[in-house]
């Protein structure tokens, strides 16, 4: 897809790149501040959670486009053993090696959307989104200029 | 190099120059650890302004740097968090502890000076 950027995620290094792609793609979308900040820690902990818990995966960015809005869409995803206990990995007080349970927590509070999704087969997905309402003006005169 | 570190009088000032990974944290609590051993220091600044981004692991490793000091007799103040970082540390309700953090240099050294003079008074 145009304009998707992948970062592959196999030591704890590789997160200052994800970090510095998260917040460059953020910039470059339009993002007014602190949200590039905002976006750049969320990837930190969802990239952190694949290091410490199964080894390797990958993030990938992505910028979304509708009507009246835009976005920035991080996908996590790692191909380990699963999260046995989603619902406990969500709350706070979870504590599971390396201290899962802030990490998605938190990063759930930094985003818009936040989806979970693991199995024992598959590993696991997290999805991210962050939104922001399109320009009034500058959609206007799109409108205008595709009318012409 | 990521970090650098200089003795000024009785005090550590470690500024970090450009976002760390998790290894180079690490290192930077051994290694201030280590010097405030040797350089017999009572009070370590860390300059934070370089991190674009402050995670949980970071704010955890700062919090353990801290105590870690302590340990070894020093106190430790944090200067120059950024205000999208503060505002992003906020949002993802990070635990800061008793992390002492100042705006800038000279306010550090200033806490520092109060800090350490009180627990040369009375000993406690």
């Amino acid at each position: 897809m145009a304009g998707e950027v992948r970062v592959a995620i196999n030591a704890d290094a590789d997160l200052v790149d994800a970090r510095a792609e998260g917040r460059a793609m953020a910039e470059r979308l339009g993002f007014p501040r602190p949200d590039p900040t905002l976006i750049a820690t969320a990837i930190s902990e969802v990239a952190r959670n694949i290091v410490v818990h199964v080894g390797r995966g990958e993030i990938l960015l992505r910028p979304i486009e509708e009507t009246n809005r835009f976005g920035l869409v991080v996908i996590a995803r790692d191909e380990g053993a699963g999260i046995r206990d989603l619902e406990g990995a969500l709350r706070e007080e979870y504590s599971g090696r390396g201290g899962l349970g802030l990490g998605l927590s938190g990063a759930r509070r930094l985003m818009d959307e936040f989806e979970i999704e693991s199995t024992a087969d598959t590993g696991t997905t997290v999805t991210m989104k962050k939104w922001r309402p399109r320009d009034e003006l500058a959609r206007l005169r799109e409108e205008r200029r595709r009318r012409e | 190099m990521s970090v650098a570190i200089l003795q000024q009088g009785d005090y550590l000032i470690a500024s970090i120059q450009s976002d760390l990974n998790d290894k180079q944290v690490l290192e930077l609590r051994e290694e201030l650890a280590d010097l405030v051993g040797k350089s017999r220091v009572r009070g370590i600044v860390i300059d934070v302004a370089a991190l674009d981004v402050i995670d949980s692991f970071v704010a955890r490793s700062l919090r353990s740097i801290v105590q870690t000091a302590k340990l070894r007799g020093a106190e430790t103040v944090i200067v120059g968090i950024q205000p999208d970082v503060a505002i992003a540390m906020v949002q993802f309700r990070l635990n800061l502890g008793q992390l002492r953090v100042t705006l800038d240099l000279d306010e550090a050294l200033a806490l520092l000076d109060r800090l350490t003079r009180r627990d040369a008074g009375d000993g406690r």
